[in-house]
């Protein structure tokens, strides 16, 4: 669905795994766009009534971004900055408090 | 539209449940309600359907209170029936949490004289059964009073669940209907509203603190005031409250609430950082567990409240056919006002019952 434009073809690359898959991004994707990116549309099921939802104002705004970030939930994908190694998993349904 | 036989004025939990209740006697209702800026507690409360802790100094307003505790399971299926939705009530029992000995014994000293009065059922949980109840307690609770008649709700719901009905049972509906005058002609009363004027033999005020003003133009003495409540909240989690403690509740939607704060700040709602903190500081050292949690809203709301905190429930004695019902526990007190209540003022009128909630209380002579 996304694809990247030409002019950053060159930046250097991470990796990170998205729930135990390896995904390649760029060190300045955010985690939202690099779940774009690597076509992960849907990055999370809502908290209510587990319908699926993926990132969608990338500014911090609509909170439709959220997932698991190295073992912590709810967090914002969009305001994210992917690192090597980071552990991303979708969010289903409600966070556990704590983790 | 026919003139209705009863205005209830003011559209918020109280007026709601009481013209549900109208309508169900079969009585043609039109619920008078200000618009999206009306100071509105049933949008901001903390949704607990609570019995401990109500009515020391007052058996009838206990008695009240248990009755409404009682027939709120079947309200709520009524209104499931009725419209579908599902207000969540439970009835798990609640806490009120101590973070120090001397905490619960005051506590305990509270609810036992609550039970003397009212034989209210109760008992003090030490710290290692309350473990096995609520085992994410932080290590200074030292243990909490737990009453079986306690549990909750979701009150946006409900208010939306008695719209719903409202609107089933054939009730007028009138927002942006703030009453400016009411007259009493030869048994009629004759309420304006801007350029409306709606005749009818019997209203009922239900405005919250707007009642202290309409009740003026009846010849009730309402001595009302707003008293300032803040809330923070948590975003969604997946349950692990099992019961809802008097300052902290898991809704059935996964978020925590955070309250029970009071103040005296008039018409102000407005929230305020150093009473948001310090609820969520004793929040935390209640579930250390909260701390991990995103606050997602504060909001403040006014509490409609009298001098000694009981309801007033009268019909003026001068206008007769004007009644008030004012409390401060619209959630708590929905089922009894819409079951108990509203079949009264569909009805003759109060029963002897309702003397003790009357004004009249406030009124005490100089002593001589």
């Amino acid at each position: 669905m996304f694809r990247r434009l030409p002019d950053l073809a060159d930046t250097a690359s991470v990796t990170l795994t998205v729930d135990g898959e390896a995904i390649t991004a760029r060190a300045s994707d955010t985690v939202a766009a690099a779940l774009l990116a690597a076509g992960h549309a849907a990055c999370r099921e809502t908290a209510v009534s587990n319908s699926a939802r993926g990132p969608y104002c990338l500014m911090g705004v609509c909170f439709d971004c959220l997932v698991s970030i190295d073992g912590l939930g709810n967090r914002q994908g969009c305001l994210v900055r992917v690192r090597d190694g980071m552990r991303v998993e979708t969010q289903r349904g409600k966070r556990v408090a704590g983790r | 539209m026919a003139e209705p036989d009863v205005a209830v004025i003011g559209g918020g939990l109280v007026g709601s449940a009481i013209a549900w209740g109208l309508a169900g006697a079969g009585k043609r209702v039109a619920l008078l309600d200000e618009g999206d800026i009306a100071f509105r507690a049933s949008r901001g409360n903390f949704a607990l359907v609570w019995v401990q802790s109500k009515g020391l100094g007052m058996p009838e307003y206990a008695r009240w209170t248990r009755a409404s505790s009682d027939a709120w399971a079947g309200f709520a299926r009524e209104l499931r029936e009725e419209t579908g939705i599902d207000v969540a009530h439970q009835r798990p029992g609640g806490f009120s949490l101590a973070l120090s000995e001397d905490e619960l014994e005051r506590r305990d000293t509270t609810l036992k004289r609550l039970h003397n009065q009212s034989d209210l059922p109760y008992e003090i949980v030490h710290r290692a059964r309350l473990l096995k109840m609520l085992p994410d307690i932080g290590p200074e609770v030292v243990g909490g009073a737990y009453c079986p008649l306690d549990g909750h709700a979701n009150s946006p719901r409900l208010l939306r669940a008695l719209h719903t009905a409202l609107k089933q049972r054939g009730v007028s509906y009138l927002p942006e209907h703030s009453v400016d005058a009411i007259e009493h002609r030869g048994g009629v009363f004759v309420v304006k509203s801007g350029t409306r004027t709606i005749e009818t033999p019997r209203i009922v005020l239900t405005a919250g603190n707007g009642n202290r003003k309409l009740g003026e133009m009846v010849g009730l003495d309402v001595p009302v005031r707003p008293q300032r409540g803040q809330i923070v909240i948590t975003e969604k989690a997946a349950p692990f409250l099992n019961y809802p403690v008097v300052t902290i509740r898991q809704t059935d939607e996964g978020g925590v609430m955070m309250g029970d704060s009071l103040e005296e700040a008039g018409f102000d709602d407005r929230v305020g950082l150093g009473v948001v903190g310090t609820i969520a500081e004793r929040a935390v050292r209640m579930f250390p567990l909260l701390g991990s949690l995103n606050v997602v809203r504060t909001w403040a709301a006014l509490r409609v409240m009298t001098q000694d905190g009981f309801p007033i429930y009268e019909e003026s004695k001068s206008h007769p056919g004007a009644f008030v019902a004012t409390c401060h526990s619209g959630v708590t007190l929905a089922a009894a006002h819409a079951k108990l209540l509203a079949p009264l003022i569909a009805g003759g009128g109060l029963s002897d019952d309702f003397t003790a909630f009357s004004a009249k209380r406030f009124h005490v002579p100089p002593a001589a």
